[in-house]
C-alpha cells in the first residue's frame, strides 16, 4: 500500500494564477498607457518600478499576515496600531545604538506575538466577534502608545536603515524582504499542515473540530502570524523613516487597506478560500494606482474613488463567479 | 366556511397583497374561490399529472401522478430519496417541474416561486420552521403583512387578528399571541406555522413529518388540529414514516419509490405489511445486509457505565467488535447528545467510559480521534465536510489532524496506510477526481467522503448519526452495505437513526432512548411496535384498527 500523498494535480491547482493577476496586468498596462500619454517620465523605468514595489512593501507584508487571519475566518483590525507600537518601541529602544538592535527586535517581537495571542484568545476562548476584539485591542494599543509618546521617539542606527535603503547587488533590500515574506506565507499555507488546517478551520470550523483539529489553536496561530507580519512592517517603516512615530500605522490605514487588499485578491472574507498570491496582486494594484496618480499629478481623492470602485468590482466579480459555479 | 372578525380582516389583507403582486402566475382569484365544503366531498382539490423532475442526470421524480380530494388527509410515504420532498417542493413552488401539469381546483397552475403557491392556497409546513425566534407569535404570523394605521404599526389590530385566527382553529388556549417564539415548544411553534398558513387562506396544506419531534400527547393535539382543518375543507398532505399515524389519520395513502409512483390506496382495507412491501419493494429482511452471526462478534470495544451530562443520565451501554448497535428514540430523546458525548464533543461529566477495558477520558473530539474513533455526524454539510474544499482535503482532515503542525504535507502516510485514492475507491466515491469540491457531489457520495475520512484513522469504533438522511435509495443501500462491512472488518459500530425501518434492518441490538436515558435494549429484529413502546413510555395503548404495527412486525 502506498502512502497518502498529494496527487500532482492538486498542487498545480493551489498554485494556479488567480484571476486577479490578469486585473493586475490590465491595471499595469493602462497605467503605462496613461502615463506615457499624459504623464511626466517613463512608467517602465526601473526607478518607477522600484517605487511601486517600495510602496507595496509595507502594505504587502501586513496584508500577508491579514490573509492568514481572514483565511481562518477571523480578521485583525489591530495591525495599524501594532505597527505604530513596533516602530516607536524599536526606535526608542535602539536610540541610534547598533548594539541595542537585537534587544529591540526581541522586545517588539514579544509584544507582537503577545498581541496576536491575546487577539486569538479573545476570538476563540472568549468568543468575541473578531471585529470587536481586534478593534478593542487596537484602541488599547493606541491609548497606551499615545500616553507615552507624542512624536518621533528615539532613532534607528544607520546599520538598521539597511532594511529600507540597502541593496544586495542591484536588488533593493525591501524587495527582498517583501519577496521573503510572501514566499514564507505562501509556503506555509500550501505546504505545511498548519496551512492545511487554516483552510480546514476557515472552511468549516465545526467539521474541523470534529475531525480532531484543535481549531482554537489554529485560529490563535493565524492571529499570531498576522501580528508578527505587522511587527515586520513596523520595523520596516521605522527603518525607512529613521525613527518611529505613533501616527505611522493609522496614517497608512494599514488595517482597512490590508483587509481590502486581501479581499480584492480573492480571499473569501468568511474564510477557507484564497491565498497570499492573490493578496499580493491586490497590494500591487493599489501601489500601481498610487504611482500612476503621482506621475499624472492628479489629486488623491480621485485615487480613493478608484480604489473603492476596484474593491467593489473585484468582490462583485467573485460573487458572480461563485454563483456561476454553483448554478 | 366563513371567517369571522379579525380573521376576515386578515383575509382581506392577503387578498390585497395578491392583487398588488404582478405575478405572471395563474393564481386563483380569491373572489372565485369555490365555496368551502364543510367536509370531504370527494371533489378533486389537487391533481398533479405526469410530473418529471431531473437534477442533472438524476431523475428525482419520474412521471408521478398525485391527486387529493377536497378535505382529505392524504399520506405520502416512501423512503428517504423516494421523491416525496421533491414532489412537494414542486407543488410548493420551490422547484419547477420539467414535465407534467398541476391542477388546483380545476385550474391549471404553474408556480415559479413559493409565494405564488402560497397565494394560490398551498402552504408547506417544513420540518424546520420559518419563524423568527425573537419576535412574538403575532408578529411572526403576519410578518411582512403587519396591519398599520397612519403609517404606524397597529398593534391592537394585529393582536385581534391573531386572536381571532387562533380561536377559529380552536387553539387559542394553547398559543399566546404575545409569546416569543423562542419560548415555545416545538409543538407550539408548529401550531404557529399552521396558523400562519391558515392566515394565508391555505386550502392545501403539506406537512413534512410533522410529528418527528413531538411527544405522543402533542401528536394527539396535532391530530385534533388536522381534523379541524379537514372539517373546514382543507386538504392535508401528510408526509410521515410512522405507520401508526398514517393508519390513524389518513384517508388515502400514496407510496413513492425511487422517484416513481407505486400506488395510491384507500387507507381502509390497507394492511401495514402490504404498505411496507409497497415502500421497499420487497420484504424488509431482504433489503438490508445480513446481521452479524454470533462468531462474527468480538470483544467489548466500548463500555459506558453511568454516563451523564446536562442532557444525558445514567447511560449504560456496551458495543462489541463486529456489532452494529442501533440507537432509536424520538427526536429530542438524546440520541445525538449520546453520540456527541461518546465522541468527546459534549463530553460526559459523570460516569466511566472504557475502551478495550481501559478507562479513558474523552474531553474533546481530538481525544476520540486519537483513540481511533470516528463520528459520521447527522449534519454532514456543516459538521462532516468542508463543502468548498476538494475531496482530497476532506479525506485527509482527520488523518492530518494527528500529525505535527509544522510537518510538511505530502508525506501523510506511514507504512501500510492506504492512500486517499485507495480510501475513496474502497467506499466507491463517484467523482470527477480528488480535486473536485465536495459541494458538487450527491448526498450519497458526500457521505462516502466522510466515511473515507474516518476509515483513514478509525480502527475501533465508528458512530453514525442518521447515516442516510437526504440520500437517494441507491446511495442508501450502498451506505448500509459499507456500515455492515466496517463491522465485518472488526469495528464496533453505533448507528443512530430516526428511521425505524433502518434501525430494525441494520442493527444487531437496539438501544432505545427516552428523555436522555436508555429506556431499554432490544434484540435485533424487534418490531416497530416494541421500539415505539419503549420510546414513548408505553403510551402505546390504543392501537388503530387493523393493528398494523404487529403485522408490520411480522414482516420485519
Amino acid at each position: 500500500m502506498s502512502a497518502i500523498t498529494a496527487p500532482t494535480g492538486r498542487r498545480a491547482r493551489r498554485w494556479r494564477v488567480p484571476i486577479i493577476w490578469w486585473l493586475l496586468l490590465a491595471t499595469f498596462l493602462i497605467a503605462w498607457l496613461l502615463v506615457s500619454l499624459y504623464g511626466r517620465g517613463n512608467f517602465v523605468a526601473t526607478s518607477t518600478l522600484l517605487n511601486i514595489v517600495e510602496r507595496a512593501t509595507a502594505l504587502g507584508i501586513v496584508a500577508v499576515g491579514q490573509t492568514f487571519a481572514i483565511l481562518v475566518g477571523s480578521l485583525d483590525l489591530s495591525v495599524a496600531y501594532l505597527i505604530s507600537v513596533t516602530a516607536v518601541m524599536a526606535s526608542f529602544i535602539m536610540q541610534g545604538d547598533p548594539s541595542r538592535v537585537p534587544l529591540a527586535l526581541a522586545v517588539v517581537t514579544a509584544i507582537g506575538l503577545t498581541v496576536g495571542l491575546l487577539n486569538g484568545l479573545l476570538v476563540t476562548k472568549a468568543r468575541i466577534n473578531p471585529l470587536i476584539a481586534t478593534l478593542g485591542m487596537g484602541l488599547i494599543l493606541r491609548g497606551l502608545l499615545n500616553a507615552s509618546f507624542q512624536n518621533f521617539a528615539g532613532s534607528v542606527p544607520e546599520s538598521f536603515q539597511v532594511l529600507a535603503y540597502g541593496s544586495v547587488g542591484p536588488v533593493p533590500v525591501p524587495l527582498l524582504l517583501f519577496a521573503a515574506v510572501v514566499a514564507a506565507g505562501a509556503l506555509v499555507l500550501a505546504r505545511t499542515r498548519f496551512g492545511a488546517h487554516i483552510y480546514a478551520v476557515g472552511g468549516d470550523r465545526a467539521t474541523a473540530r470534529l475531525s480532531g483539529i484543535r481549531s482554537d489553536r489554529i485560529v490563535i496561530g493565524a492571529h499570531m502570524v498576522a501580528s508578527f507580519a505587522a511587527v515586520i512592517t513596523g520595523l520596516y517603516l521605522a527603518s525607512r523613516l529613521r525613527s518611529g512615530a505613533p501616527w505611522i500605522g493609522p496614517d497608512g490605514v494599514y488595517d482597512l487597506e490590508s483587509i481590502a487588499a486581501v479581499v480584492v485578491g480573492g480571499t473569501v472574507l468568511a474564510g477557507g478560500r484564497g491565498g497570499v498570491l492573490g493578496t499580493i496582486a491586490g497590494v500591487l494594484i493599489f501601489a500601481i494606482l498610487d504611482v500612476m496618480f503621482n506621475q499624472l499629478g492628479i489629486g488623491s481623492y480621485t485615487k480613493q474613488v478608484l480604489r473603492g470602485l476596484i474593491i467593489i468590482a473585484a468582490v462583485a466579480i467573485y460573487a458572480y463567479r461563485s454563483r456561476e459555479v454553483v448554478g | 366556511m366563513i371567517h369571522r372578525g379579525g380573521a376576515a380582516r386578515a383575509r382581506t389583507m392577503a387578498e390585497r397583497q395578491r392583487t398588488r403582486s404582478e405575478s405572471h402566475v395563474t393564481a386563483v382569484d380569491p373572489a372565485t374561490h369555490p365555496p368551502r365544503p364543510s367536509a370531504a366531498t370527494g371533489a378533486p382539490a389537487l391533481e398533479m399529472r405526469g410530473i418529471v423532475k431531473r437534477f442533472g442526470p438524476v431523475t428525482a421524480v419520474d412521471r408521478v401522478d398525485f391527486a387529493c380530494r377536497v378535505g382529505e388527509v392524504h399520506a405520502l410515504v416512501g423512503e428517504n430519496g423516494a421523491g416525496k420532498s421533491t414532489l412537494m417542493k414542486i407543488l410548493g413552488g420551490a422547484y419547477q417541474a420539467d414535465e407534467g401539469e398541476v391542477t388546483l381546483f380545476g385550474r391549471r397552475v404553474t408556480f415559479s416561486h413559493p409565494l405564488d403557491a402560497q397565494r394560490a392556497g398551498i402552504s408547506v409546513i417544513h420540518q424546520e420552521f420559518n419563524l423568527l425566534p425573537h419576535r412574538s407569535v403575532a408578529q411572526n404570523i403576519y410578518l411582512g403583512r403587519e396591519p398599520h394605521r397612519f403609517g404606524l404599526l397597529d398593534e391592537r389590530a394585529l393582536r385581534n387578528m391573531v386572536s381571532a385566527l387562533l380561536h377559529d382553529l380552536g387553539i387559542e388556549h394553547l398559543v399566546d399571541p404575545s409569546a416569543m417564539v423562542t419560548d415555545l415548544s416545538v409543538a407550539e411553534q408548529q401550531m404557529v406555522e399552521i396558523a400562519k398558513a391558515m392566515s394565508f387562506d391555505a386550502r392545501v396544506m403539506v406537512m413534512d413529518e410533522p410529528t418527528a419531534a413531538l411527544s405522543t400527547r402533542e401528536v394527539d393535539v396535532l391530530f385534533g388540529l388536522i381534523r379541524e382543518l379537514k372539517a373546514r375543507g382543507v386538504t392535508v398532505v401528510y408526509i410521515s414514516h410512522r405507520f401508526r399515524e398514517i393508519f390513524s389519520i389518513a384517508d388515502r395513502v400514496t407510496v413513492l419509490k425511487d422517484g416513481a409512483l407505486v400506488a395510491t390506496r384507500e387507507r381502509e382495507g390497507l394492511e401495514s405489511g402490504e404498505l411496507v412491501r409497497l415502500m421497499v419493494g420487497r420484504d424488509l429482511a431482504d433489503y438490508y445486509p445480513d446481521r452479524a452471526s454470533e462468531d462474527e462478534l468480538g470483544d467489548v470495544v466500548l463500555q459506558v457505565r453511568g454516563g451523564g451530562n446536562a442532557a444525558l443520565h445514567d447511560i449504560d451501554l456496551e458495543v462489541r467488535a463486529g456489532e452494529v448497535l442501533g440507537i432509536a428514540g424520538l427526536q429530542g430523546a438524546g440520541r445525538t447528545e449520546l453520540a456527541r458525548a461518546l465522541f468527546g464533543a459534549d463530553p460526559f461529566t459523570a460516569g466511566e467510559v472504557r475502551l478495550h477495558g481501559e478507562p479513558i477520558e474523552l474531553r474533546s473530539p481530538r481525544d476520540a480521534v486519537r483513540r481511533r474513533m470516528g463520528f459520521i455526524t447527522e449534519d454532514r454539510k456543516s459538521e462532516g465536510l468542508s463543502l468548498r474544499q476538494p475531496i482530497f482535503d476532506n479525506v485527509v482532515l482527520a488523518y492530518r489532524s494527528l500529525r505535527p503542525l509544522l510537518g510538511r504535507l505530502g508525506r501523510e502516510g506511514k507504512n501500510g496506510h492506504p492512500s486517499v485514492s485507495e480510501l475513496t475507491a474502497s467506499v466507491d466515491v463517484r467523482a470527477a477526481g480528488l480535486h473536485q469540491e465536495v459541494q458538487f457531489l450527491s448526498g450519497g457520495n458526500q457521505q462516502k467522503v466522510v466515511l473515507a475520512k474516518w476509515l483513514a484513522t478509525a480502527k475501533d469504533l465508528l458512530i453514525f448519526d442518521e447515516p442516510t438522511r437526504g440520500i437517494d435509495v441507491n446511495g442508501k443501500a450502498a451506505i448500509h452495505r459499507l456500515i455492515r462491512e466496517a463491522a465485518r472488518d472488526g469495528m464496533a459500530v453505533i448507528m443512530i437513526s430516526s428511521e425505524l425501518l433502518e434501525v430494525i434492518g441494520m442493527s444487531d441490538r437496539i438501544v432505545v432512548m427516552r428523555e436522555g436515558r436508555i429506556a431499554g435494549v432490544l434484540p435485533g429484529g424487534s418490531t416497530e411496535a416494541e421500539i415505539m413502546a419503549l420510546a414513548t413510555h408505553g403510551e402505546l395503548t390504543q392501537e388503530p384498527a387493523g393493528n398494523p404495527t404487529e403485522e408490520h412486525g411480522a414482516v420485519a
